[in-house]
């Protein structure tokens, strides 16, 4: 276990961007976001969720993909891939963290995603434990730990200490370029942090989704689930933006789109929402006519259809940051209670 | 406020057993004291969970396009902002009036839950509303602070307490009608150079994440497709590709609800990143009403807007002559 001063952050956020390009939460216009980090930035490690979540580093909501112009009888094709850079994400939340395990999964299967692929490749992950979970949070459900997130690097505040622990290959090269500034902890270091995180582990069980049980999702009941009755009431209220799928972090839907350039194309990428009318669009029409099949297609991928591919792991996080910004309130959590997700206490 | 939700809930239940109304808009409680929801009632057991206090911000006009093409008679709760919106609906013919039963519920402002969580209270469980004061209850104990400085920014620049429309009327605690300032953060905006007001608008709508809740929310953007749903408009309302577009959207939105914008607020209080969009909204309330005389959109259902009516005196405002340029 290493650390650093508090007070000391700056130096090592200056000595970790001289080399790469240092992602990391910034209160920008008032809104913490992930930002790349130069001298002065606004840095904010104390906000839990970061609006947009991290995983816009790997899957930004606008990619540029292929370009073709016209030239005279000719038409060029570009293709917009590049390798990508070394960079380092600092600041992740332990359930953003899982996230790019459910990206991974998605992204990483055949056929691969090269764009998103290459900047897996070159990310490394520093995460930070939640001293102060909030009452959204509900990322114990799904066995994440919020006192001990995964990653390259984890990384906890105790006392006026940053701690630090490489925990892969990436990591571990990544603190070696960075030994001047770390320094090794203590015993009373290690005591102190294991005391911060029984405290974390304990706020936990306090937290109004503690008890949240999943056990009734997953794979089994897929035609019962769909065909419920539920989700006309559920879905009732729904606006059909697109902001709880905009936050989430395990949202991978995009769609492919043409931007007209007047002598050529751009194909681009961008996030798309299956709230959203157009969404999967065919040329006979949208096969989820309604809002209900809308709002039904999101919590069923999240909660019956990831899990029956991927060995009944879940495609939520529970970052709660659906929870928090829905214009009207209505979430996955209201979803998953109205099934009988609820433990008897 | 418990009061005035009881009296509610009464008044909706014995609406529904006499068969004046056949179901019941208006919020349903949540996990938190904040994420209250929209719903429609049936029957006196499903009104059990029918909830009104300082965190009902969601304004019920909009649903009632289409809950009022519906069979049968719908209750709705309205505040004093939200019967503007229902207004400004009757005088664009998108709601059927007879169909809605309208009891205008009193208001006493409505919280800011990211303001109040930006006071100290991260981790909200609960609060405590004794209208002077918020008590929050989080995970790390209680926050007190002044319901004045946590309020709604639309509910900071309330237009009034007064209900436009209504057949009847829920008021237990009469409110001050305290004079509110709208447009001093548009004057604020009017007095920066052009540069700089180019700078605060592009740091402001670069934070967008084209997520349209602002939209969806807006009881004026009542239209059955978008311009920017639309495929062939050559821009995709999901891509938020540059800061161009971005401005694009919004200054587009901001003039197709001019003369229309009741400034209910939800587009601000709806943004993911608290963009201040109610600044572009009135600032066109602002001219409209420097131009063509006070106007209130929603304030009645009859009156013609300015921007479709017109008159020889109209003013001819043009900002390129004003400021001394050729035309
Ligand atoms: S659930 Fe909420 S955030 Fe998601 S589309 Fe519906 S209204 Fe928007
Ligand atoms: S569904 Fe909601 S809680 Fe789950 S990961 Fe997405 S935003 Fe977070
Ligand atoms: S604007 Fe006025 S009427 Fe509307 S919610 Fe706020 S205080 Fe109530
Ligand atoms: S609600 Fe905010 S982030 Fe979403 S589209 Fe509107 S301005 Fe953009």
């Amino acid at each position: 276990m290493l650390k650093i001063k508090k007070s000391d952050l700056n130096k090592l956020y200056a000595a970790i961007a001289e080399r790469q390009t240092l992602y990391i939460p910034c209160n920008v216009s008032g809104k913490v976001n992930y930002a790349v980090w130069g001298e002065g930035a606004d840095v904010d490690l104390s906000t839990l969720k970061t609006v947009r979540s991290a995983k816009e580093v790997f899957f930004p909501q606008c990619e540029d993909i292929v370009s073709f112009k016209k030239e005279g009888k000719n038409i060029s094709v570009k293709s917009d891939h590049k390798e990508s850079e070394d960079f380092v994400v600092f600041g992740v939340r332990a359930c953003d963290c899982r996230s790019f395990d459910i990206l991974d999964r998605v992204f990483l299967s055949d056929p691969v995603d090269t764009f998103y692929k290459t900047k897996r490749e070159h990310g490394t992950v520093i995460t930070l434990a939640c001293n102060r979970p909030e009452e959204s949070c509900f990322c114990f459900a799904f066995g994440i730990d919020n006192a001990e997130p995964e990653g390259d690097i984890a990384a906890y505040f105790a006392g006026d200490y940053l701690y630090w622990s490489p925990k892969t290959e990436k990591g571990l090269n990544l603190t070696k370029t960075l030994n001047s500034l770390l320094l090794t902890a203590t015993d009373k270091d290690n005591d102190a942090l294991e005391k911060e995180q029984n405290n974390i582990r304990q706020t936990n069980e306090r937290l109004p989704f503690y008890g949240l049980d999943l056990s009734v999702w997953g794979a089994d009941g897929l035609l019962e689930k769909f065909n419920s009755e539920k989700w006309k009431e559920l879905s009732e209220a729904c606006v059909g933006c697109g902001a709880c799928t905009f936050v989430c972090p395990t949202c991978q839907c995009y769609d492919v789109r043409d931007f007209d350039k007047g002598n050529g194309v751009q194909r681009y990428r961008c996030w798309d929402s299956c709230m959203y009318k157009d969404f999967t669009m065919m040329a006979h029409g949208t096969p989820r006519p309604t809002q209900m099949q809308r709002f039904r297609q999101r919590f069923m991928h999240k909660l019956v259809y990831y899990p029956s591919n991927n060995e009944g792991i879940f495609s939520c996080v529970g970052c709660g940051r659906c929870v928090e910004k829905c214009p009207i309130h209505m979430n996955i959590v209201k979803v998953i209670k109205a099934f009988g997700g609820e433990k008897n206490e | 406020m418990q009061k005035v939700a009881e009296i509610a809930q009464k008044r909706a239940i014995q609406l529904l057993n006499q068969g004046a109304v056949n179901r019941v808009l208006g919020w349903k409680k949540g996990e938190f004291p904040y994420d209250e929801t929209p719903a429609v009632f049936a029957s006196a057991d499903e009104l059990k969970d029918f909830v009104y206090d300082s965190f009902s911000s969601p304004n019920l006009s909009k649903y009632l396009i289409e809950e009022s093409r519906k069979e049968g008679k719908v209750l709705a709760f309205l505040k004093p902002c939200d019967t503007y919106s229902f207004n400004q609906l009757i005088k664009e013919h998108r709601v059927n009036r007879e169909n809605v039963y309208i009891i205008g519920i009193e208001c006493g402002g409505m919280i800011d839950v990211v303001t109040l969580k930006n006071r100290g209270a991260v981790g909200l469980t609960g609060a405590d509303d004794d209208g002077e004061n918020i008590t929050a209850h989080t995970l790390y104990g209680d926050v007190k602070v002044r319901k004045e400085e946590v309020l709604l920014e639309k509910c900071q620049a309330c237009k009034g307490k007064k209900h436009v429309i209504y057949d009847e009327l829920i008021i237990v605690n009469p409110q001050d009608e305290k004079p509110r300032d709208r447009f001093a953060g548009v004057e604020a905006i009017e007095a920066m150079t052009p540069q700089e007001r180019f700078d605060f608008w592009r740091a402001q709508l670069s934070k967008c994440i084209r997520c349209n809740a602002c939209r969806n929310i807006c009881p004026a953007c009542s239209c059955l497709q978008c311009v920017f749903d639309n495929p062939k408009s050559g821009v995709a309302s999901k891509a938020s590709p540059d800061t161009f577009e971005e401005q694009l959207y919004h200054i587009i939105r901001a003039f197709h609800v001019a003369g229309r914008c009741t400034d209910c607020g939800e587009c601000s209080r709806v943004c993911p990143q608290d963009i201040p969009l109610h600044l572009l909204n009135r600032k066109f309330i602002k001219d409209m009403s420097a131009f063509y005389g006070e106007y209130k959109a929603g304030e009645d259902s009859e009156t013609r807007p300015p921007l479709v009516d017109f008159s020889k005196d109209d003013v001819e405002p043009c900002i390129i002559s004003d400021k001394g340029g050729d035309r």
